[in-house]
């Protein structure tokens, strides 16, 4: 099996896998980094994204011949002490239900809010395309426009 | 782990830990004996720890599956110990018979323990207070409890519940003890966030799925490709070469792969060579309707309620209305697909995963392995939606048997397409309803449903307010799996009943506000029948909702429409408001009203009500699968079409009728009426009628 190595949350790591296995697996099965959900497989959901040099990226449907010299960083790593403000936010706002998806979400979210500080309605809705089985989409969006109010260093 | 019995009464019992503390939990044997407990680690059978260090851990007895009562359940112990909430631990119990049922489904688990974990926290309350009057010599009436400490009225003493914990376990405990007056409630009824929030929002291991055991090996199961199809011979040669796999075997009608990933048991399974077989006929979804119109061509042998005459009105009717609603197959597609772990080994079994019925799993698991339940242990982790797929238990079946037969620890992965060919699926259906209307007047109503399932619908209004109403319920036979969906058979039948309702309102020239009141007017002055609703709470949440969506004021491009439903004790009333753009409904906002007895938190109340909303209009927008030759068509999101943030409105507003009355149910009762409250406000806006679900097959959406 080739080996990889790579940056994950700043950290260097080192896998040993078949070319074509989705980051995805290598984060949850390998590194032990489980925080990156599985919901389809076919980046149709979400619940897998991680952020890629930043951008936000469905580990499903990225393998880890990919990865190369980019910076994969997943939700374990967006804070040392959990208190990003997008994660604040998340709290704040009692987004959760049964709380699956959210990883996803908060990596899409903390993604689009770096590239658009200040989102509209609009905005969220076209760029946060992540499911939510249980239905919090109203506090989500709410809980994006208060890490947005909040400002700060996302 | 102990056998389920219900031969035994269980009471509450305090005990005193071994190096100090105390232990709020059961007893089998009766409420008088104590014993020394060993206090490392948390004894399973307890409601609540005090440790001397002052740390308070709370079970949480139902399985949290995203109802919030990991929360809420906690909040009830924790209002009457007048403890500090941010002091408090909270775990998920294992399955132990001495909880009692641990079913998680029905909306039940508040409405089940409302009284019985406030008496556990109650209970811990006055003995801390008597400890603590005992220490300072004076009477308990004069000690208060308040934020996780005892104070003397008088004297301003004060002792921590940690410091007076091991003195409270040896206390006798009274035979009657009090619960506060709602009045006095200081948790319940606040926002409380979600115990887990912080663990969820930073990614920790919470659910079944993130399960990582020494010597464990990820599996994954081929199972029939088709309902109706089973399995005749299979060939793994192939799978054995590739890398990661360890081994294959077979359990009944399937075949699973085991490997060191998750990926490498996915490459197994597709290298395997299966030959299926036709066991019975492979069904369609056409095949299906074709039926159902059939079925409903006819009169059903025995009606489910019969209320007057209504053969007679029909008859002598100006005009008849006689339509038909159909709803489609639906999977639960909970997000968190479902898996297991499962350790078999010399006649023993450890279980973890996510399951809606805790005791019946562990039954099952004893029966299929031919070993004893005492032998078997279940652990319940954070849950990742249930929606009614895990009040069966196959998942944890089918990984036990995999365990025992591989002979090594397990974690079963179900992909997505897995999930949605082996669901017990929401049954799909169809609705003939007649009305008769004579001098502006609805004499009689008549509501004939067929479906895959058993289609017997619930008793609930107008019964009770019509002179002359009857509801016949026809089943298809099938090999098509169903099984219960969130607020099952509720969530079909509202959508027809309050559809036809606004039809009829239409017909009457009448408001539809307006003619609902007037019948629950009828059904508390002169009910016919049995009466299943109390007309009185059902008009509360209609006033309300009226009133907070200005129910009759126009705006301009605004389309409202208007639902209400009973169901699992609790009454609901919706108003979707909607716009048009570009001649595409775009919904704006939605109105909710709600009487479920006490709210217990209500940010995870306004949470439930608000997600089944956006569930609720998802599914009627969206979503449906159907089946060729017995495979279902849509197999993963994308064709399983699934609301996201574009089709949310941009508030759900939720308002409670104020009651001290004990709570009812709130996980499911939000979702039936607001299918039909969408579909009547697209009514309003393109003067069509919506009666197949999901509508985006007949429109275009924003
Ligand atoms: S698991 Fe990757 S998008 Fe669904
Ligand atoms: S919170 Fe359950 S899927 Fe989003």
């Amino acid at each position: 099996m080739p080996k990889y190595n790579f940056t994950v949350n700043n950290k260097q790591v080192s896998v040993e896998a078949d070319a074509d296995t989705p980051l995805l697996w290598v984060l949850r099965d390998q590194l032990n980094l489980v925080g990156t959900k599985y919901g389809c497989g076919v980046a149709q959901c979400g619940a897998c994204t991680i952020h890629y040099n930043g951008s936000p990226v469905r580990s499903c449907q990225f393998p880890v011949s990919a990865v190369g010299t980019g910076k994969v960083g997943t939700i374990e790593g967006l804070s040392e002490k959990g208190d990003h403000p997008v994660q604040q936010a998340w709290i704040e706002m009692d987004v959760a239900q049964c709380g699956y998806c959210q990883s996803g979400q908060i990596m899409a979210a903390v993604a689009l809010l770096k590239k658009n500080p200040k989102p509209t309605d609009e905005e969220i809705d076209s760029t946060i395309t992540n499911i939510c089985r249980c239905g919090t989409n109203v506090r989500i969006r709410k809980a994006i426009h208060l890490a947005a109010s909040k400002g700060g260093k996302l | 782990m102990s056998i389920p019995s219900v031969s035994r009464r269980n009471f509450l019992r305090v005990s005193m830990i071994a190096g100090g503390g105390m232990l709020v939990g059961f007893s089998t044997l009766g409420n008088d004996e104590k014993q020394e407990l060993d206090g490392t680690p948390f004894s399973p059978n307890a409601y609540i720890k005090i440790s001397p260090d002052g740390t308070i851990t709370m079970m949480s007895p139902n399985p949290e599956i995203g109802q919030g009562v990991k929360t809420s359940l906690v909040m009830l112990i924790a209002e009457e110990m007048n403890v500090d909430w941010q002091k408090i631990r909270v775990e998920t119990a294992p399955l132990d018979a001495k909880y009692g049922s641990q079913t998680t489904g029905g909306s039940g688990a508040i409405r089940s323990r409302y009284t019985k974990l406030r008496q556990a926290g109650a209970t811990a309350r006055v003995l801390l207070i008597a400890a603590a009057a005992d220490t300072w010599g004076v009477a308990s009436a004069d000690c208060y409890a308040e934020n996780g400490s005892v104070i003397h009225r008088t004297s301003g003493k004060k002792l921590s519940f940690g410091e007076l914990a091991t003195k409270a376990a040896s206390m006798p405990v009274p035979a009657n003890i009090p619960l506060k007056d709602p009045k006095e409630f200081k948790i319940i009824g606040t926002r409380i966030k979600d115990v887990d929030a912080q663990a969820i929002v930073t990614g920790k291991p919470l659910f079944g799925i993130d399960t990582r055991r020494e010597g464990m090996l990820f599996a994954v199961v081929a199972r029939p490709p088709a309902h109706g199809k089973k399995l005749q011979s299979f060939d793994d040669s192939a799978t054995l070469k590739v890398s990661g796999v360890k081994k294959v075997v077979q359990v009944k009608s399937s075949v699973a792969v085991l490997a060191t990933s998750t990926w490498a048991a996915i490459k197994g399974r597709a290298a395997l060579k299966i030959n299926w077989e036709d066991a019975s006929k492979l069904e369609s979804t056409a095949d299906h309707e074709k039926a159902f119109k059939e079925l409903l061509s006819k009169p059903a042998a025995t009606p489910n309620r019969n209320d007057g005459d209504v053969d007679a009105a029909m008859s002598s009717a100006t005009k008849l209305l006689d339509v038909y609603y159909e709803v489609p197959v639906l999977s639960h597609a909970q997000m968190e697909p479902l898996n297991f772990y499962a350790d078999v080994r010399d006649g023993k079994a450890e279980l973890y995963g996510p399951t809606q019925v805790p005791q019946n799993l562990v039954a099952t698991v004893a029966r299929e392995l031919n070993i004893p339940a005492a032998n078997i242990s279940l652990g319940l982790p954070r849950q990742g939606g249930g929606f009614g797929r895990k009040l069966r238990p196959d998942n944890g079946v089918e990984a036990a048997l995999i365990s025992q037969a591989a002979q090594c620890p397990v974690q079963v992965q179900w992909t997505r397409e897995d999930d949605m060919q082996n669901d017990f699926y929401r049954a799909s259906g169809m609705f003939r309803f007649k009305a008769a209307i004579k001098d502006g007047n609805l004499e009689a109503w008549q509501q004939s449903f067929a479906c895959l399932s058993n289609g017997r619908s619930p008793d609930t209004y107008p019964a009770g307010a019509l002179k002359n109403l009857r509801i016949e319920s026809h089943s298809l036979p099938t090999n098509i799996p169903t099984g219960p969906w969130r607020a099952p058979t509720h969530n079909v039948q509202a959508f027809a009943n309050e559809c036809f309702m606004d039809e009829v309102a239409t017909e009457l020239k009448k408001d539809p506000v307006a003619l609902r009141l007037e019948l629950l007017k009828k059904a508390k002055e002169q009910p016919v029948g049995r009466l299943a609703y109390e007309p009185d709470k059902f008009i509360s949440v209609i006033e309300l909702v009226a009133k907070i969506s200005n129910w009759g004021k126009s705006s301009p491009n605004t389309y409202r429409g208007f639902s209400t439903w009973f169901s699992f004790n609790s009454y609901v009333a919706q108003v979707v408001e909607l716009k048009m753009e570009k001649g595409k409904p775009k919904i704006t906002k939605v109105y909710c009203a709600v009487h479920c007895g006490k709210v217990v938190n209500l940010s995870g109340a306004e949470n439930q009500v608000q997600g089944a909303v956006v569930d609720g209009l998802g599914h009627a927008m969206y979503t449906k699968l159907t089946f060729k030759d017995g495979a279902a068509v849509q197999t993963n999101f994308g064709p399983y079409n699934f609301v996201k943030m574009r089709s949310t409105p941009l508030d759900v507003e939720v308002a409670f009728v104020p009651s001290e009355e004990n709570p009812t149910g709130l996980g499911e009762p939000g979702l039936p009426p607001i299918a039909p409250a969408l579909a009547n406000a697209l009514f309003a806006a393109t003067g069509k009628r919506f009666r197949k679900m999901p509508f985006a097959d007949d429109i275009q959406f924003a």
